[in-house]
């Protein structure tokens, strides 16, 4: 049960109903950054506070709620977060894609593949893909008015210039609708793939910068690239040491101080669930 | 030869502060165009009405583009402003750091614009980026360096090759060749030269120094607190000013 001094899932109806109007119009205009009036949250900024007044302005009673961090349902920000939403929510939470209704993630998209039944919410740490090159926030905004993007070119140019291949590996810039050019939040570019035509609503969180963004479902999803060097995601000379599973994003980890390391599946779930099949 | 643009009765107030007042005359294609006078004499601020960068107060600025139809600068949308500015306009400041992107390398500066209309192919990219350097004799091995390791005169060439790779034909240049080394300067004037002679490229270069103007320009206007005081063919102005004050300008250019 929720605790009965806190307002379901924490944040005020009227709040809640505030988030829901931006998203509402992010999901009228996919990739488009809405702003909205974020508010504090019981957590540092950085935690993923635009991710978790998204999913708090979602969920109803019956939801399952999924919380990722780095693909890991066991990590720091996960288990906080689930808790969270248990305490002030009271609704069930689940470790397997497939059983929830609402996943909130950071820095992956899971394995599984996602269905219509599903809300994909992402924690944004720097929502505009342009603020690198042009940190004038007046400015950038006319970029994405005006389809200005000859700049983010300038960026994957010089990434080949220097080393031969676009060296962005994650937060990996593409255009949503053949529209807006939108940052997919410090997902790998591994991940980028699966924006695209996913059945899945997805919506984007930024709590500090005070944006949201949405991908509805069955939208494309384009990664920036040039002619003569498409987009290409990481590949692995290894499987999974866990499970064995060749087509999953791979985490190195240390094992030992000795140079002891196994690479393994960052999503937990994808991996135990391949080991449970075997 | 054609008309390019028409700039007619425009004038610009900051405030009570008048800086451009009643403005006109007409550049034609292929035409080099100084606009001279002494700091404070309204010269940049007409030179950033004319690209778009300031809304003037009073006037019109017609200019005749690529595909034949007539566009008013000063009601324009700022798409219609800032595309031309990257297509068929180029802009050189004086201070090449306010031109450039510092913080990529010199190829990814030329290929910005072709980028910005929408090439996709790399090589196609790099190979335009190597070509225009060559152009502006900046030798090709530097191509991936920042132009933050590059002199001034090379950052100002730089500039300007940046502005061209998207064959513009109308290029508005503020001081290019301020703050640079008399010989390095000697350089820049004999490249702009060649360049505006071989691109047929219309020019409309604000400038203090009178020597600049004779070298580049075939027509001149002189400008004092705002006004247009005398315009005219570069070598009728420069040796026989009619005004007081282009007599006055003219006689202050030290002889050496």
């Amino acid at each position: 049960m929720s605790s009965a001094s806190y307002n379901f899932a924490y944040l005020s109806e009227q709040t809640k109903r505030m988030i829901r109007r931006a998203l509402l119009k992010a999901i009228a205009i996919p990739g488009y950054q809405v702003p909205f009036a974020s508010r504090e949250m019981p957590m540092p900024y950085g935690w993923g506070t635009g991710g978790v007044q998204v999913t708090a302005a979602i969920l109803v009673p019956e939801d399952v709620l999924k919380v990722i961090d780095q693909g890991a349902d066991d990590t720091t920000n996960a288990v906080s977060l689930r808790s969270f939403f248990v305490k002030t929510a009271g609704i069930a939470t689940t470790e397997a894609t497939a059983e929830a209704t609402v996943i909130q993630t950071r820095h992956r998209i899971p394995e599984a593949p996602l269905t219509e039944n599903q809300i994909l919410v992402f924690q944004v740490p720097i929502p505009e893909p342009l603020r690198f090159l042009e940190p004038r926030e007046t400015e950038t905004r006319k970029m994405h008015a005006l389809e200005e993007y000859g700049v983010m070119h300038v960026k994957l140019y010089e990434d080949i210039a220097k080393l031969g291949q676009v060296a962005t590996t994650y937060a990996y810039p593409a255009k949503v609708a053949g529209r807006y050019v939108f940052d997919p939040s410090p997902i790998p570019k591994f991940d980028n793939p699966k924006l695209d035509h996913n059945p899945a609503l997805q919506l984007f969180g930024a709590g500090r910068e005070k944006r949201v963004y949405a991908i509805p479902p069955y939208t494309s999803v384009q990664s920036l690239d040039f002619e003569d060097h498409p987009f290409e995601i990481q590949k692995w000379d290894h499987t999974c040491a866990l499970c064995g599973s060749d087509d999953s994003f791979l985490d190195e980890i240390i094992t030992d101080d000795k140079g002891g390391h196994m690479f393994v599946c960052s999503d937990t779930d994808h991996c135990r669930a391949t080991q449970e099949q075997k | 030869m054609k008309k390019l643009l028409s700039v007619q009765q425009l004038s610009k107030f900051f405030g009570e502060q008048l800086a451009c007042d009643d403005i006109g005359f007409d550049l034609y294609e292929g035409e080099v165009l100084a606009i001279v006078g002494e700091s404070g004499s309204g010269k940049t601020t007409l030179l950033r009405c004319l690209a778009g960068l300031l809304p003037p107060n009073h006037g019109r600025i017609l200019y005749h583009g690529k595909d034949g139809r007539q566009v008013d600068i000063v009601l324009a949308s700022e798409a219609v402003r800032r595309n031309l500015l990257r297509t068929e306009w180029g802009f050189v400041h004086q201070d090449a750091r306010d031109g450039l992107r510092m913080g990529v390398s010199a190829g990814a500066n030329i290929g910005e614009r072709l980028m910005a209309i929408g090439d996709r192919h790399y090589g196609h990219i790099r190979s335009s980026a190597e070509q225009w350097l060559g152009r502006v004799d900046i030798p090709i091995s530097r191509i991936d360096d920042s132009p933050w390791t590059y002199s001034g005169g090379m950052r100002q060439r730089l500039q300007i090759s940046r502005n061209l790779v998207t064959a513009p034909r109308l290029m508005l240049m503020d001081e290019p060749t301020g703050g640079l080394d008399v010989s390095v300067q000697a350089r820049l004037l004999d490249l702009m030269r060649g360049l505006v002679r071989d691109l047929g490229l219309a020019v409309i270069l604000v400038t203090h120094d009178l020597a600049v103007a004779r070298l580049l320009s075939s027509r001149m206007i002189v400008m004092q607190n705002g006004r247009v005081v005398e315009q005219g063919l570069t070598d009728q102005i420069l040796e026989d000013p009619q005004q007081p004050y282009s007599q006055l300008l003219v006689s202050s250019v030290l002889q050496v």
